[in-house]
Parts: structure tokens; C-alpha cells; sequence
């Protein structure tokens, strides 16, 4: 950990602005915070289901989500702390072995919504090994920009249950929020698959 | 597998729910076995009774009805998400809960939530249900129907008396 400590990685916003490229049809579910931020400032989508609570039920809901929507490829934007929150659900998804869902963790090794404290990913855990102690089809740890196009194209292009931690700076970048409203968010995301509100 | 695990399942499939999650419950294991076996309902088991609220959301933003099926200890396990997902986004949500610790419970310390378990769903305004003899299960169809149709989460408590001893 020392060395990729002393290490710059990628900012957030660039990371998840290469990420979200050529979506195409792609679902996408952000964890809270940050993560919500980073997705809406790439730009706003009827795809996308931004949560603003619920800490550690992002890979859940996108393991229902995926589940639902097996033609779709579902992918999972969170942060370390929320996903070390909702850690025990990674064996679950494993279990279920979806071919078509990605879990991507911004590790920045911090809570950054909540006044910057040390999380354990910044303490040295290694959540990608853990994905791949449960089996993930693929489990990577990135730490550069340049990275980011080969899991992009390896998302797309491939039917496997991915999980991949990408290293981030602490930069925190300005705020940009999506609608703050949850049964709107709902309501846009259900109609634009063909279902009505209820 | 009884009769009453048979409707339940029944009445789930009448109403189009093709998604439930479950946290093991001796109460519930026929029909949870009921469920795993059904065709038309997919099944996937969680760790923790918050994973399967997530889960459950996912499954009805991509267009599945959705159900769970927990004992009511989970009530305390589940609040925050409970209340920031399936109260916040407006989601409908059966929920079929064990009512561990009530009278034949011989585990005293199931009747510390107990107690608590009736007033907590009060304070989350989440409508509730209370099977306690065998016939109440007749509801059960007007009661998901009922779900459906307000979007909220619901709670069916079944006690021991209603499943007929542990």
C-alpha cells in the first residue's frame, strides 16, 4: 500500500466520464453520494437510478436490477465505503452469477461525504480480492486513467459478472445533483424501459 | 409442504410476483421451499434482510414484482433502507414476516423484538397485517392487491399461533 499511496490517481469526474463512453443501452445505478455526483456530471440519462440513500444497497439493487433486465447490461457505480457497508452482498451476487452486471468501486480510500475519514480500503483492504475469493468471472484493481478503456470495452463486450476497483483521487470535485426526488427518478427510469410508473 | 404454504405461493403468483427474496425462518421454510420451487417466481436467497430490500427494488425498477420474506427481527435490521429506498421511491413491497415471539415462542430472547415490533412498523406508517388464525390467510390476495395498488411497503405478520406451533 505505501507505494500506491505515494502514487497520483485518476480524478473521479475523468474516470467516470471514460466509463460511461458509448453507454448505449446500459442501466446504471449509482451508490449515494459522490457516486451520484460523478454519473449525473457525465451526463444525465433516463437510465440511470441515482440513489440518495440506502447506504451499502447499490450492488443489491443492481443484482435486482440485472436479474430483471437480463438483456441489459447493468453496471454499478459506487464508493469504498458505501460498498464495504453492503460487503456481504457480494457473496450473494456470486452466488446468483449474473453475466451481465458490473460492479465498479471509486476507491478514493475515504468517506467523503462525511468529512473525509480514513475507510478500510484506505487502510489497505483489497475489495477487488475479495470479489475475486467469491468467484467473480473478472476482478481488477485499476489505478490509471489509460486502464479505464480496456474495462469499459471489457464490460461491453463481454457476458461475465465483473467487479473492478479503480484507485481515485481525494479531490473532491464541485457538487452536481441530480433530481433530488425518488419517486421521479423511479417514474423516468421504469417508463423509459416500457413499464409504467406501478 | 401444507396447504397454507401452497396458498401463499398461490396468491403471490396470482399476483404477478415473479421476484422474492427470503432469510431463512423455520416458520416460513414451506413456503420458502414452495417459492424456490415455483416456476414462475425467481428465488434468491440473501444473507441479510437489508440486502434483500435492495434487491427487491432492483427487481421492480427493471420491471418485476417483487416480494420478501423475513422474520421480524429484520424490522430492526432494515429501517434505513426501508425508509431511503422503498418509502423514498415510492416502491411496492409485500413483506411476509415470521412474528417470532409471541405466545408458544421458547426462545425468550425473540420476545425482546417482539415487543417492539408492532410500534416500530407504526412509526414507519407502513401498513400491517396480523395473520393469528388460520383463516386470516384469506386476506392474504386483497392484501398484496392492496400493495400494488398504494406502492408501499406492507407488512403480514404470522405468529406461531397461525403456523400452528414452532
Amino acid at each position: 500500500m505505501e507505494q500506491l499511496n505515494k502514487k497520483i490517481f485518476p480524478n473521479r469526474r475523468s474516470v467516470v466520464g471514460k466509463l460511461l463512453k458509448e453507454r448505449q443501452d446500459m442501466l446504471v445505478v449509482t451508490g449515494l453520494g459522490s457516486s451520484t455526483y460523478d454519473v449525473y456530471a457525465a451526463g444525465d440519462h433516463n437510465n440511470n437510478f441515482y440513489l440518495w440513500g440506502a447506504m451499502g444497497s447499490a450492488a443489491t439493487v443492481g443484482l435486482g436490477l440485472a436479474n430483471s433486465q437480463p438483456t441489459r447490461k447493468v453496471l454499478v457505480i459506487t464508493g469504498d465505503g458505501e460498498m464495504l457497508m453492503g460487503i456481504g452482498a457480494l457473496a450473494t451476487i456470486a452466488v446468483q452469477r449474473p453475466t451481465n452486471l458490473t460492479i465498479v468501486v471509486l476507491d478514493n480510500g475515504h468517506y467523503g461525504e462525511t468529512g473525509m475519514q480514513q475507510s478500510h480500503a484506505g487502510k489497505g483492504i483489497q475489495l477487488d480480492r475479495i470479489a475475486h475469493a467469491c468467484e467473480f468471472d473478472y476482478s481488477v484493481q485499476l489505478t490509471t486513467l489509460e486502464e479505464i478503456e480496456s474495462l469499459r470495452q471489457h464490460i461491453h463486450s463481454n457476458e461475465s459478472l465483473n467487479f473492478a476497483v479503480i484507485k481515485i483521487s481525494t479531490e473532491n470535485p464541485p457538487r452536481t445533483m441530480p433530481s433530488r426526488d425518488g419517486v421521479h427518478i423511479k417514474n423516468r427510469f421504469r417508463i423509459s424501459l416500457g413499464f409504467p410508473p406501478n | 409442504m401444507s396447504e397454507i404454504d401452497k396458498k401463499i405461493v398461490n396468491d403471490f403468483v396470482n399476483n404477478k410476483i415473479e421476484f422474492v427474496t427470503t432469510v431463512p425462518c423455520k416458520q416460513l421454510a414451506g413456503v420458502i421451499d414452495e417459492i424456490d420451487s415455483n416456476d414462475s417466481i425467481y428465488h434468491i436467497p440473501s444473507n441479510k434482510e437489508d440486502e434483500g430490500i435492495g434487491l427487491c427494488a432492483g427487481a421492480f425498477m427493471g420491471g418485476k414484482r417483487s416480494a420478501i420474506i423475513m422474520q421480524n427481527t429484520a424490522i430492526g435490521v432494515t429501517v434505513n433502507t426501508l425508509v431511503t429506498l422503498t418509502q423514498f421511491y415510492r416502491l411496492p413491497l409485500p413483506m411476509l414476516i415470521s412474528y417470532r415471539g409471541e405466545l408458544g415462542e421458547p426462545v425468550a430472547c425473540q420476545v425482546e423484538m417482539a415487543v417492539h415490533t408492532k410500534a416500530l412498523l407504526a412509526q414507519l406508517h407502513i401498513p400491517t397485517y396480523h395473520f393469528h388464525n388460520e383463516d386470516d390467510v384469506n386476506e392474504l390476495d386483497a392484501i398484496l392487491k392492496h400493495t400494488f395498488m398504494c406502492n408501499k411497503p406492507v407488512a403480514i405478520l404470522t405468529d406461531a399461533t397461525f403456523w400452528k406451533g414452532y
